[in-house]
């Protein structure tokens, strides 16, 4: 018997929203006690703020300039790397329950075995592996899928369906008449995508999740190791948790979070020092990707929509951190404590409320980049408790799930296992994340690469539509904590942002074992 | 955003352009080529394919022009207010040709998911057509 890993994702999930990072909206009793007894990042970043592409990290260990997903729509390759496959080759018992998402959700042709599993109601499929063997798709005996609501042919979308299609129409309508992300608002204060949802609690996709996964464990023989990746989507717009749960977090009584100016003028100022797309779109001038309404302005957020936003986001973190907790039970009682790492993370991060905006895009600041990152390691381990403040990514998952797993990392993994302290990651160098943006949608492209190192965090704006190549961002994080003044052509800042500048040169150049071109965009998402 | 948008795709296939035609420019071999779509039925000048999550609808052929090469049709459905899909084999040599596909539609999504599919349908063209 070896080590087991539960890891768990939420979807768009801000590093603040934790307790054990200082967040104070949401109770995360369980995700903190993990924190206190593991490893907890203070700096861990993405890859890419948007879905597919870092969750296409995730299962990779690649970047997504060398996995190929640029952006939402952008399908994996079948035969992409696959964490999965390396840990399912080793012996492992493997299953993703939840959002999978490396292939696109709005697929009316069938496309994709994400939405192949879940219409005909299988829980796999036979598909290439990158080694040129044939195996379980992307390496997983059991992939139980699930996205933000009822539509579509996932599991929990047929389950609801046939068993409460009373329910269906209780969820929030995702898109519009014109297959765009909505706009429309809703629950008290309009707020775009919120939504009250009289879905019983017991039928909601948070809960479905944990009982899967149960379930999945539950099948599980008492020696057998596995690699379990629990993927709840919320607290992803739109934000629809049950009505019933609604009270814990009065949303009037919810201060306006300290990243948002209340002042418009202020406001104003401050997306004007930044690269012209977060003024422009701001006004409502500029829509880059498929990742925020396109018929919503956010120049029109009230204070009180987004109150009512973090209200409802914090309950979202509520229900999820619960259900890790009957998970964790679970996984006790079935005797797996002992051997069995828990990894807790997001794909990416959300703006709510930041310089008044909300969702996500090319907007490359803390809401979006930073992320809770906690590693629980088996008890049987051993290791101490650490908190790491030097810079990690998502890229780093993949390989440590190899190191907990005994396995090697592959060369095509463009990560490192994860640091257990401080001193460890000085010692192996982990001083920079970086974080890549490609949209191109309609004759608007974007594209920005990010380095965060040395306490200050770096964007550069590449030649597009957009930009002509000579903006970005310099903040420095120790007196700028939320990134309102731009430094990019300070004059005083010039070596700072040239050693940055150097070092996203030095990423673009490197050397990637086994890239895949930049994949077609078939779908918005 | 403007309501209609256009989405366009190609690839070079190491064949005469006369054997792209026979597949591309004939609207009854459509499944061999475009994925999910697993069946259609051509009566007259209208196509109704059927897809692989069951979808079924019919399509106008708007455009069948041999000497040109250029194959033109819109789907009917009322989710789609408006749609044209133009695909034309180009000659570039003897044995080299160009097969593009663009996708004209109302709303912009259906040409990225029209579009899309059939970036995906010239790939598994090309490998039909080239052997592979």
């Amino acid at each position: 018997m070896g080590r087991c890993i539960l890891f768990i994702t939420t979807d768009q999930q801000r590093y603040d929203t934790l307790g054990c990072n200082g967040g104070t909206l949401s109770r995360t009793p369980v995700v903190d006690a993990l924190a206190a007894a593991g490893h907890r990042y203070e700096r861990c970043h993405p890859s890419s703020v948007v879905c597919m592409p870092s969750r296409s990290t995730i299962l990779t260990g690649q970047h997504p300039s060398a996995h190929g997903v640029w952006m939402n729509g952008v399908p994996l390759p079948e035969a992409a790397p696959s964490v999965a496959e390396e840990l399912s080759r080793g012996g492992y018992r493997t299953a993703l329950i939840g959002k999978a998402h490396f292939e696109p959700l709005l697929d009316p042709f069938g496309l994709f075995a994400e939405n192949r599993l879940g219409a005909s109601g299988a829980f796999s499929e036979p598909g290439p592996w990158f080694d040129g063997t044939r195996g379980a798709h992307r390496g997983f005996d059991h992939m139980e899928l699930a996205t933000h609501g009822a539509a579509g042919w996932l599991h929990y979308s047929k389950w609801l369906q046939q068993s409460h299609p009373e329910a269906v129409p209780m969820y929030f309508r995702v898109l519009d008449d014109d297959l765009n992300v909505s706009a429309a608002g809703g629950a008290d204060t309009g707020a775009p995508q919120a939504h009250r949802n009289e879905i019983p609690r017991e039928w909601y996709h948070t809960d479905w999740v944990a009982e899967r996964t149960v379930a999945w464990l539950e099948a599980l023989g008492a020696d057998d190791d596995f690699f379990c990746w629990m993927s709840f989507p919320d607290p992803h717009h739109p934000w629809d948790p049950p009505a019933s749960e609604v009270a814990r977090v009065p949303w009037r009584d919810v201060e306006l979070p300290a990243g948002y100016v209340a002042d418009a003028d202020e406001r104003a100022s401050i997306l004007a020092d930044k690269p012209s797309h977060w003024s422009r779109w701001y006004r409502g001038e500029l829509v880059s990707n498929y990742e925020a309404p396109a018929k919503w302005v956010p120049a029109t957020l009230t204070a009180d929509q987004v109150r009512e936003v973090n209200a409802l986001n914090a309950v979202e973190v509520e229900l999820v951190d619960e259900a890790i907790g009957r998970v964790l039970a679970a996984v006790d009682r079935l005797g797996f404590t002992e051997r069995t790492d828990v990894v807790v993370t997001t794909d990416h991060g959300e703006l709510q409320g930041d310089f008044g905006l909300l969702f996500k895009g090319p907007y490359h600041t803390d809401g979006l980049l930073r992320l809770p990152l906690v590693w629980r390691p088996a008890p049987v381990a051993g290791a101490a408790a650490s908190t790491v403040t030097r810079p990690v990514g998502l890229v780093d998952l993949a390989p440590t799930f190899l190191s907990i797993a005994g396995l090697g990392a592959p060369s095509f993994m463009e990560g490192r296992v994860l640091p257990s302290d401080d001193a460890d990651a000085a010692r192996r160098g982990f001083d920079a994340a970086l974080t890549e943006w490609d949209s191109a949608l309609f004759g608007t492209d974007v594209h920005l690469r990010s380095v965060v190192a040395d306490g200050w965090l770096l964007t550069r704006c590449d030649p597009s539509a957009v930009h002509d190549g000579t903006e970005g961002e310099l903040y420095n994080l120790g007196d700028d904590p939320l990134q309102r003044v731009n430094r990019f052509a300070d004059p005083a800042c010039g070596a700072v942002r040239d050693a940055l500048l150097e070092r996203l040169a030095a990423h673009d150049a490197r050397e990637v074992v086994a890239s895949a071109p930049p994949g077609p965009l078939v779908a918005p998402v | 955003m403007s309501a209609m948008a256009t989405v366009r795709h190609h690839v070079i296939v190491g064949v005469p352009a006369d054997d792209a035609w026979r597949l591309l420019g004939d609207p009854s071999r459509v499944s061999e080529w475009f994925p999910g779509i697993t069946s259609c039925v051509v009566e007259g000048a209208t196509r109704t394919v059927t897809l692989a999550t069951g979808l079924s609808f019919p399509e106008e052929l708007v455009t069948v022009d041999g000497l040109q090469r250029r194959f033109q049709y819109a789907v009917r459905m009322p989710i789609v207010r408006s749609h044209l899909s133009t695909l034309d084999v180009l000659e570039l040599g003897a044995r080299q040709c160009c097969c593009a596909y663009a996708a004209d539609a109302d709303p912009a999504v259906m040409a990225l998911v029209i579009g899309g599919a059939a970036a995906l349908g010239l790939e598994r063209a090309k490998s039909l057509l080239e052997g592979n």
